[in-house]
């Protein structure tokens, strides 16, 4: 059985830039110049799984997201 | 009996358009006779076979959505008419509205009859609603309706045609401005956490149309990717801004009938509106009119806008001011958009009348409205970046000019700004 496949959305209303996610995990995100979140590709890889969800619940606002790909 | 016929060729929605300055119930009845009684499936499956696309801005295949919202099967689903036009250069809903309220509110009728609503917010300006309070009481009488229809007001900004913006406001939170639906779409969760199809007054007409008239017949005219006609508001061809139908496919050069020795008066034709973009002249009036042709010039004809902008105006002035005025029409609700519009908007009143103030000269632009795009709620963003980045391209020779000999004395201004006298920064 194939694992299901995720990606990360940011809810940019919700996001006020304080930054923690592209600490926790700058393999798939790095900050614009005004501090907010920009994404580097699409799929998480399954080995960076555990380091997308750290970040996803240590943002201050919930703005991150790990969200299921639709086949 | 009259025989209703179906119109042979390019003038559809606008067949009417002659016979009187709003076509009631009576008159519409006469020449479209009554709108078949077909099933649900029948519905989804000749919707899906016309090749109708919405044209509200976004074309998306108006059969994929309807099916969509109609097996999200929750609860029942809400139907909203989106007339609510924030777009200055677009004033083809408001038009139809008062001409022809019943093509549209046929078409309502036929949406929620096909995924199963038992509501239909008419979602519109205030100068659209006595027209559509009578129109509506006129269906009431006849008992032509099943479902229950209502009326709610947009607030008067460029947002709040928006589908989420839509939404907001008939759900009476935040009205006009957007929402974040990267998770959960409107078409899931909209009116009332209800599944929810908001669709353009124009394609909801056109399915009007289709219902009484048949796949083959919508297909007729226009090409494969972009069946049927297109109601046009365009500016800067004649002294007043004017709605035409043209054929999806056919030139805006023959519709507009410009040849090449008119065409030297255009500098540069911006399609789609404010959240468009700007192509060249020559290849504006010889494209074919459709959204992806528009596309692939990285434009797009948006709710079907069309600004010819005339010689003799400072076309990076121009520009500037409709940045401002986007910037300022944002819901100011997410950060990159927030910071990147306002930047954009400074470089271009920068460009426009200070072009040694440019840090990064030109280049600087289209770098700047990569680190807009794709991050709003919405498209706002997008749109803006669009328009910037097209705007550079067509007119590098003007902007080029800028920088070298300092920018032009600027006249009087030609693109409609709303709520603005005129001006940025200057």
């Amino acid at each position: 059985m194939r694992r299901a496949r995720f990606r990360l959305v940011v809810d940019p209303i919700a996001c006020d830039g304080a930054g923690v996610c592209a600490e926790l995990f700058p393999e798939m995100l790095s900050l614009d110049p005004w501090g907010y979140p920009i994404i580097h590709g699409d799929e998480v890889p399954d080995g960076l799984l555990e380091l997308a969800r750290k970040a996803t619940v240590n943002c201050p606002r919930l703005a991150l997201t790990l969200i299921k790909i639709d086949k | 009996m009259t025989v209703v016929t179906a119109p042979v060729g390019p003038t559809r929605l606008l067949d009417t358009s002659g016979t009187a300055d709003v076509v009631g119930l009576d008159a519409h009845l006469a020449r479209w006779g009554a709108l078949p009684d077909l099933r649900p499936a029948a519905l989804l499956d000749v919707v899906d076979q016309s090749g109708l696309r919405g044209h509200g801005g976004a074309w998306f295949p108006v059969g994929i959505k309807w099916r969509a919202v109609a097996r999200s099967g929750r609860s029942k689903p809400v139907v909203v008419a989106n007339g609510a036009e924030g777009e200055p250069g677009s004033g083809k809903d408001r038009f139809l509205l008062h001409h022809s309220p019943h093509l549209v509110l046929d078409g309502a009728s036929v949406a929620a009859r096909a995924v199963g609503a038992n509501r239909v917010v008419v979602h519109v300006t205030p100068g659209s609603v006595s027209g559509i309070e009578q129109a509506l009481a006129d269906r009431t009488r006849q008992g032509l309706d099943t479902c229950a229809f209502e009326i709610v007001v947009a607030p008067d900004r460029f947002l709040a045609g928006q589908e989420s913006a839509a939404v907001a406001t008939i759900n009476g939170k935040n009205p006009g401005i957007p929402t974040f639906i990267g998770i959960r779409t409107i078409r899931d969760q909209g009116v009332a956490g209800r599944p929810t199809l908001v669709q353009n007054v124009e394609t909801l007409a056109h399915v009007a149309l289709i219902a009484r008239f048949g796949p083959q017949w919508f297909r007729s005219v226009g090409t494969d990717e972009s069946a049927g006609t297109a109601l046009v508001t365009v500016t800067g061809r004649w002294d007043a801004p004017r709605i035409v139908e043209v054929p999806l496919g056919s030139t805006l050069g023959n519709a507009l009938g410009i040849d090449a020795e008119a065409a030297r008066s255009i500098q540069g034709v911006l399609l789609g509106g404010y959240g468009g973009g700007w192509v060249p002249t020559s290849t504006a009036m010889s494209m074919p009119f459709t959204e992806e042709a528009a596309r692939s010039h990285g434009s797009s004809i948006g709710a079907g806008v069309a600004i010819l902008l005339p010689s003799g105006v400072c076309p990076i002035a121009e520009c500037a001011r409709v940045v401002r005025y986007m910037e300022g029409e944002g819901a100011g609700q997410c950060g990159p958009c927030v910071n990147g519009l306002d930047l954009l908007a400074t470089s271009m009143e920068h460009l426009a009348y200070r072009p040694r103030s440019l840090h990064g000269g030109l280049a600087a632009l289209p770098t700047l409205c990569g680190l807009v795009e794709g991050r709003g709620a919405c498209r706002h963003p997008d749109g803006v970046a669009r328009f910037v980045r097209t705007a550079i391209e067509v007119f590098a020779d003007h902007a080029n000019l800028h920088l070298s000999r300092g920018p032009c004395q600027t006249g009087q201004p030609f693109l409609a700004v709303p709520g603005r006298s005129s001006g940025g920064s200057r």
